[in-house]
């Protein structure tokens, strides 16, 4: 079973509710697809860790072949090459890696040299394998990582869970497209119901079954849960504001690991997920 | 020597404009024989990389010095490559940048700004 | 006209309610939200004029015509988005496409051309002030793009304002990188947890690149006292001004749910971020 966590925003409580239902489950792993600012391994504090490094495939030149007949300066959408006093000069960092300069240049003067942009790690923490994209600073795109991190994903018997990026752009959409279940984070406020808003139509798009956890509940009126019921989406569980919670969250240690009460929470939390799945696997099988 | 400027309309009267890679026109200005001509910059609608490309059109028409009021660190680098001094230029109007750079007054532009990412300045 | 930038690295740090704030107390005429991919900003801004819409069109991206189509399969060998599909006809993933054009120029039959497509919406409130905002469709990738269209299109409008505000979004990736360009100072707003320390070290680390003023200051500082002080020593070590601590506070979630900015209410937080913004004027106004 594969379960994608999002949140429009973030600070929602996604990686909360990830870590925790992982920490909760018999056997699990927790995937972090926030690439650009990971947290989920703070809170598992993983060991064993292997990494593997990430890199893009970014052209070079071969000055003795190269005619300087400038076909790829021209095919470049990006701009990322320039020919100057006889010299192809390359920008690594504007580079999309499409290949087009390779595949389409007469003499054979480019070929591909890798470049570094992130890397991967894998380490263990109790019940849960822990995998965590990391993006390097500075670099414009993550979806390569993400790509990466879920390789293999489909093959994988325990049960994952995938903390995605906040946002609803294309390293979300990357993110979500293996899940079997989505699982919508929402904060009480009206910040909370637009950024909700924005992946409920993500979901909706992706045909994806989706439910929501309604995070720092407070005893006033909550308009994403007003938000919920008008668009009839199916309110999975509620997490009241708690100090206690917050101090443990922020201090990363795991509320279902430290705290018998948030044990049994995520752990019925996690049941009435694993029913939401069989169900809806019944009726779209 | 030929100078070019990034300037805002087709006429000697028009003025410098703000950006180098996404400027809508070049003034290429022939100090010795004084004649001028305007070039489309075909970098403006890029998606990125506007400075490289724009430099590239720079370079080969080669062009001695650019007179700009900013450029990035892309840019920067190809202008290098092709032996293009850059100069600050002083306010916006493309005469007195003329003037001033015949008299030997414009200093090189030292503030070049770190790449934009494909994304353009202000 | 001065920009002043406020980031957070880590989202939900409360980025955005102190951009209100800060909007409020500095009667800034020009303001903008960067944060195209989860726009918050007109929540609480109350903008009476309705907003002038445009389109935003990000790169431009393949489109086959099966008319032409021989279904060789060339274009999607050669593509390295994966975004080719053949199942009957040859579909173009709209997602997945990153319009390099390879698929256009191998083409035999000439059947893929390149065609503009609408990536958001860039969206202007004028009234007395100029708020510029825009929101990005769902699954695109050109956020960047737009963030400095953004810009652009707050600073298109002439107004007289000595400052102008602007909410960032969050990462440090290439949406960050467009927000910072340009800038005359980024204030962070940084939350005392260990995942928005570890955030906060990012952002700063991407922003330093750009040489521009960053200040500091802290949100819901009393959920974590301790991390509060870890963040205190750590601008201290790095030398960044901090700007001050402003605390958890109910009254601003009620605030907000009300269209309200903090500082519109009596509240513990609104005092505290006037403080924080007395300090941030002065680094901002004041000459490097």
């Amino acid at each position: 079973m594969k379960m994608a966590v999002l949140s429009g925003k973030g600070g929602t409580g996604k990686t909360l509710v990830s870590v925790n239902l992982a920490a909760v489950a018999h056997e699990s792993v927790y995937i972090d697809c926030d690439v650009e600012e990971p947290n989920g391994y703070l809170f598992f504090k993983p060991v064993n860790i292997e990494s593997e490094k990430i890199s893009i495939k970014i052209p070079m030149v071969d000055e003795k072949l190269c005619t300087g007949c400038r076909t790829c300066v021209d095919f470049c959408k990006f701009n990322a090459l320039a020919y100057i006093d006889g010299k192809l000069i390359v920008f690594d960092e504007i580079c999309h890696s499409c290949g087009g300069c390779i595949l389409f240049c007469p003499a054979k003067a480019l070929s591909e040299k890798e470049k570094i942009i992130g890397e991967i790690q894998k380490g263990i923490s109790e019940n849960v394998a822990v995998v965590t994209g990391i993006l390097n600073t500075g670099e414009a795109s993550g979806v390569p990582i993400i790509k990466k991190l879920l390789d293999g994903v489909q093959k994988e018997n325990r049960m994952t869970f995938i903390d995605c990026p906040p946002g609803s752009a294309c390293t979300v959409m990357e993110s979500i497209k293996d899940a079997d279940y989505c699982l919508l984070v929402a904060e009480p406020t009206i910040f909370g119901v637009h950024n909700l808003n924005m992946v409920y139509e993500l979901v909706k798009l992706f045909e994806k079954p989706y439910g929501v956890v309604l995070n720092k509940c407070l005893p006033v009126k909550n308009p994403a849960e007003e938000f919920c019921i008008e668009k009839n989406i199916k309110i999975l569980g509620e997490i009241q504001f708690d100090k206690e919670l917050g101090k443990l969250n922020s201090n990363a240690l795991i509320a279902a690991r430290e705290s018998e009460k948030y044990r049994q929470f995520f752990f019925s939390l996690i049941q009435i997920l694993i029913k939401e799945v069989c169900d809806e696997t019944a009726v779209n099988p | 020597m030929k100078i070019a400027m990034p300037v805002d309309g087709k006429s000697m009267d028009s003025t410098v404009c703000i950006s180098f890679g996404r400027t809508p026109y070049f003034l290429i200005y022939d100090t010795e024989s004084k004649e001028s001509t305007f070039l489309d910059n075909s970098a403006a609608a890029s998606q990125g990389g506007a400075g490289i490309k724009a430099a590239q059109t720079i370079a080969d028409n080669k062009v001695g010095a650019l007179l700009t009021p900013r450029c990035g660190e892309n840019a920067a680098n190809v202008l290098k490559a092709a032996n293009t001094k850059i100069y600050k230029t002083k306010n916006n109007s493309i005469k007195d940048n003329i003037n001033a750079f015949n008299s030997g007054k414009l200093t090189l532009l030292e503030d070049i700004h770190l790449g934009f990412h494909n994304h353009g300045g202000k | 006209m001065k920009q002043l930038l406020i980031l957070s690295g880590k989202g939900g740090t409360g980025k955005t309610t102190v951009a209100g704030a800060f909007i409020k107390l500095s009667k800034a005429k020009a303001y903008a939200d960067c944060d195209v991919d989860a726009p918050n900003l007109h929540l609480v801004m109350n903008q009476s004029s309705k907003a002038e819409q445009s389109d935003y069109y990000g790169f431009p991206k393949a489109e086959i015509d099966p008319e032409l189509c021989t279904k060789c399969d060339l274009c999607r060998q050669n593509c390295r988005f994966d975004a080719i599909h053949i199942d009957g006809d040859c579909e173009v993933d709209f997602y997945a496409c990153e319009g390099c054009g390879i698929c256009e120029k191998i083409c035999p039959a000439g059947a893929v051309s390149m065609k503009p497509a609408k990536a958001g919406d860039l969206l202007l409130y004028l009234d007395d002030t100029v708020f510029s905002t825009a929101q990005l469709k769902m699954g695109s990738g050109t956020s960047g793009k737009l963030v400095t269209e953004v810009k652009k299109q707050m600073n298109s409008v002439e107004v007289n304002s000595k400052i102008a505000i602007i909410d960032g979004s969050p990462g440090i990736g290439c949406p960050v990188i467009a927000s910072i360009s340009g800038v005359d100072m980024v204030l962070i707003v940084a939350e005392p947890s260990m995942s928005g320390i570890s955030d906060m070290k990012r952002i700063i680390k991407t922003a330093d690149k750009f040489k521009t003023k960053i200040a500091l200051c802290i949100n819901k500082y009393d959920t974590n006292i301790e991390k509060t002080k870890q963040i205190e020593a750590i601008c201290k070590e790095l030398k960044l001004p901090f700007t001050g601590r402003i605390p958890f506070d109910n009254d601003a979630v009620k605030a907000v749910n009300n269209g309200q900015s903090i500082v519109d209410v009596v509240c513990l937080s609104g005092r505290a971020v006037k403080q924080v913004f007395n300090k941030t004027m002065k680094i901002l106004l004041t000459k490097s």
